[in-house]
């Protein structure tokens, strides 16, 4: 009936001819992927940049930020272009607010789900186009509104990424005014624009796929945005009612979380990460699928347990929703919750440890092939690996207790989502960017970034731990007004340092962008010798994908080397001999 | 189900209409939100002393008659969905007709209920209770606002030459909807009147 043929009519559409339609105003799947690409690097080089400010600040306290020093002396923001503590928590703020919300999610998420979807499950196109269109045009007006929150009176919310009232309850206690207002309109809209484009990343896969495409058959890249679209799903609808009641407790006087009114701010804490750790695989599982069908192509091999990987994740997907308070070990929780949640956030290590021995049973005796992709991906791998280790130290509440809110806590979450959003983000990029352009970009500086990101990378980070355990804490604008963080404060400018080196290193990945959009090597239709859909079809792809029929699906996919046949892979779409 | 599955031939389905299967997933996630909100009050209620006072100033009576409302709105709509079987454009613009009718009588209640706290000065930042009571069918209130705007313009569009035969079908997505809405009403309503 007729809800799959409106939708089908939908996909169907004609090709756009005017500019509008087509650039702007789009409802073809691979340029709203495009789109949301270029929001998501716009905001990574927002973020990058406030983080340069900061780490300056902690570096040089009080001294002006190179770059800034024109700003006069009388003005309201960053007077002589000296941070101090105020300017210094909106940054921080807005870094992770943007990192997550405005990078992690449409980079990974949204612009490789909206590219890879159709073009992998052999379809036309989304199965809600115009749905696909708002949900893109939601995101830009959410990013005006937290961009024009750097403007407004008061400045932008400083009460941290994760808002904690009463903080962030009332106007008094931080100063921002309408800043906390924008930050909760501008993440409401964000959600609704990820709750819009989830309900196409599922309906997609389950009703769209081309003939022989059945579930089993689906590359591990559509899996994995599937199941971090029902985990967003399932889990940001507690955190909107949360963010409605802040609204109204700022603005109408209620007391959801202000004790003195009978609210409680432990509940802000509660809906935040119940949504909070699902959240952290709606960013990662697109990584991970990345690196899954990077992996399987360059090293020539069968991804090695492919139904075992679903399975696993699905478990953590679940496991997921019950882990949240290992955010709250030190919160005033009732001591007698922490046991449990140590044991899921450590039970939670197992699904994903078999995932990466997985893939190193990939990558035993098979044909590797370090192109740019491949460095990201096992560069990528190794550090959430990394990431994961320290995630168990905090896990455990015992521990928890010594290292809450210090810089092991900050570098132990950057080593999980750098390494999912950047190093994944850029390998899907690498890897798919002749797909989408038509040119493959430029391997000789390609590499040049990955070692400068890795490097850089392990250059800020590795020492964080360090100090983190010597006991800096996070969220402190200048470590030097206290005696004990003294003898750490040379590691706080090598930080700084290293963390210049690697924001400067992604100038190479802009530059290498732009030229290879007109000057890269012509890709053809499959490059790296890939197996699923989206390699039968020219780069880039036409509107409807394919120029004739979609090619039918009679393969598993990763079959390389297939015993008895001939050459060294077998796309999805050969029939059997 | 009238299928002009000319395209459909060339892909592998679920066996459920997509936009159905949005639907679902829409309502999945609806079903957190509110979840989360029901969550928080019953939560703080448990914990908070004082509330029983507060819950006396609701009227019962209306409480009741709009549960009774929302109920027999929900039987309304099932008629429009055997209408739109059935191929009867009458009766489905009749059985529309009522639903949205209904929806706007619990609206009107709603707004009359509002305008009593509102004269008693009972106002959000005056207890615990009426942040929750004022959050809670507030958002309620914007949903069945939602769904009225939908049954509203599904209507027009049947309303056409032709319609019914073209859009008769989303009545099974709107009434999908318009049930949610009404099921959120049945959770709130001993929460915020009985208990």
């Amino acid at each position: 009936m007729s809800g799959t043929a409106a939708s089908m009519h939908d996909a169907h559409h004609e090709a756009p001819t005017s500019f509008v339609r087509k650039y702007v105003f789009s409802t073809d799947h691979k340029m709203i992927a495009k789109q949301y690409i270029f929001i998501a690097l716009f905001w990574a080089f927002v973020g990058g940049l406030l983080a340069y400010m900061f780490r300056w600040q902690l570096a040089w306290p009080e001294t002006p930020v190179w770059g800034f020093g024109w700003i006069s002396e009388d003005a309201d923001f960053m007077p002589t272009g000296r941070i101090g503590p105020e300017v210094y928590n909106a940054l921080i703020t807005m870094h992770g607010t943007i990192m997550v919300f405005f990078v992690a999610m449409p980079l990974l998420l949204a612009s490789m789900g909206n590219f890879l979807i159709p073009l992998m499950v052999g379809a036309r196109d989304m199965a809600f186009p115009r749905l696909n269109m708002l949900s893109v045009w939601v995101l830009a007006t959410a990013s005006l509104i937290l961009l024009a929150s750097f403007f407004v009176e008061g400045g932008a919310a400083a009460a941290g990424w994760t808002g904690y009232p009463p903080l962030s309850a009332k106007v008094d206690y931080t100063g921002v005014i309408w800043g906390i207002d924008l930050w909760l309109l501008a993440l409401a809209l964000e959600f609704a624009s990820f709750l819009m484009g989830g309900i196409n990343f599922l309906v997609t896969p389950f009703n769209m796929r081309t003939r022989g495409m059945s579930l089993f058959r689906m590359p591990l890249m559509i899996w994995m945005i599937v199941i971090a679209s029902v985990l967003f799903l399932l889990s940001v609808g507690p955190l909107i009612a949360g963010a409605v009641f802040l609204l109204l407790d700022r603005n109408l006087g209620t007391s959801f979380f202000l004790p003195e009114g009978g609210g409680d701010p432990l509940l802000w804490q509660h809906l935040f990460w119940f949504f909070g750790h699902p959240e952290v695989y709606v960013i990662f599982l697109p990584a991970l699928g990345v690196m899954l069908e990077v992996i399987s192509t360059f090293s020539r091999k069968t991804i090695y347990g492919y139904r075992p990987i679903i399975y696993a994740v699905l478990t953590a997907g679940v496991l997921s929703f019950v882990v949240w308070a290992h955010h709250q070990f030190i919160s005033g929780l009732d001591p007698r919750l922490a046991t449990p949640f140590s044991i899921t956030t450590i039970l939670i290590s197992v699904p994903f440890a078999f995932v990466v021995f997985s893939l190193l049973a990939t990558l035993w005796k098979s044909s590797i092939r370090l192109d740019t992709p491949m460095w990201f991906a096992i560069g990528g791998l190794s550090i959430f690996v990394f990431g994961g280790v320290t995630g168990i130290f905090n896990g455990s509440a015992t521990v928890d207790i010594f290292i809450h809110d210090t810089l092991f806590v900050v570098a132990h979450f950057h080593s999980t989502l750098f390494s999912a959003v950047f190093l994944g983000g850029f390998c899907a990029i690498y890897y798919w960017y002749p797909k989408m352009f038509g040119r493959v970009m430029d391997e000789f500086w390609g590499k040049v970034h990955f070692a400068g990101t890795y490097l850089g990378f392990l250059a800020v980070f590795v020492p964080m731990h360090l100090v983190g355990v010597g006991g800096m804490v996070r969220r402190v604008a200048d470590h030097t007004k206290y005696d004990l963080f003294i003898p750490l404060q040379p590691w706080n400018e090598w930080m700084t340092v290293a963390a210049i080196v690697l924001f400067l290193f992604q100038f190479v990945f802009a530059v290498n962008f732009i030229r290879s959009l007109y000057w890269g090597r012509e890709a053809g239709e499959n490059p790296w010798g890939g197996t699923t859909l989206e390699w039968t079809t020219p780069s880039p792809p036409p509107h409807g994908n394919w120029p004739g029929a979609i090619p039918e699906v009679h393969n598993a996919p990763y079959e390389y080397g297939v015993p008895g046949i001939d050459g060294e892979w077998v796309s999805q779409d050969q029939p059997a001999p | 189900m009238s299928v002009e599955s000319t395209a459909s031939t060339d892909t592998m389905e679920a066996g459920v209409p997509a936009a159905k299967l949005g639907v679902w997933w829409f309502i999945a996630s609806e079903i957190m939100v509110f979840g989360g909100v029901l969550a928080s009050f019953i939560l703080l209620r448990l914990t908070g002393p004082g509330w029983a006072g507060d819950i006396e100033h609701n009227s019962v009576l209306l409480g009741s008659i709009n549960t009774l409302v929302l109920l027999t709105s929900s039987f309304s709509i099932v008629e429009v969905l055997a209408a739109n079987k059935a191929g009867d454009l009458e009766k489905f613009k009749k059985y529309m007709g009522i639903t949205i009718a209904l929806g706007l009588l619990f609206m009107v209640i709603k707004g009359v209920e509002y305008s009593i706290h509102i004269h008693e000065g009972l106002l959000p930042d005056k207890s615990l209770f009426w942040a929750f009571y004022f959050g809670m069918t507030g958002l309620h209130g914007l949903h069945v606002l939602a769904g009225i705007v939908a049954n509203i313009s599904l209507l027009v569009v049947v309303s056409k030459p032709g319609g019914l035969a073209r859009y008769g079908h989303r009545s099974e997505m709107c009434g999908l909807y318009w049930h949610f809405v009404d099921v959120v009403w049945i959770f709130l309503f001993p929460l915020l009147y009985l208990g």
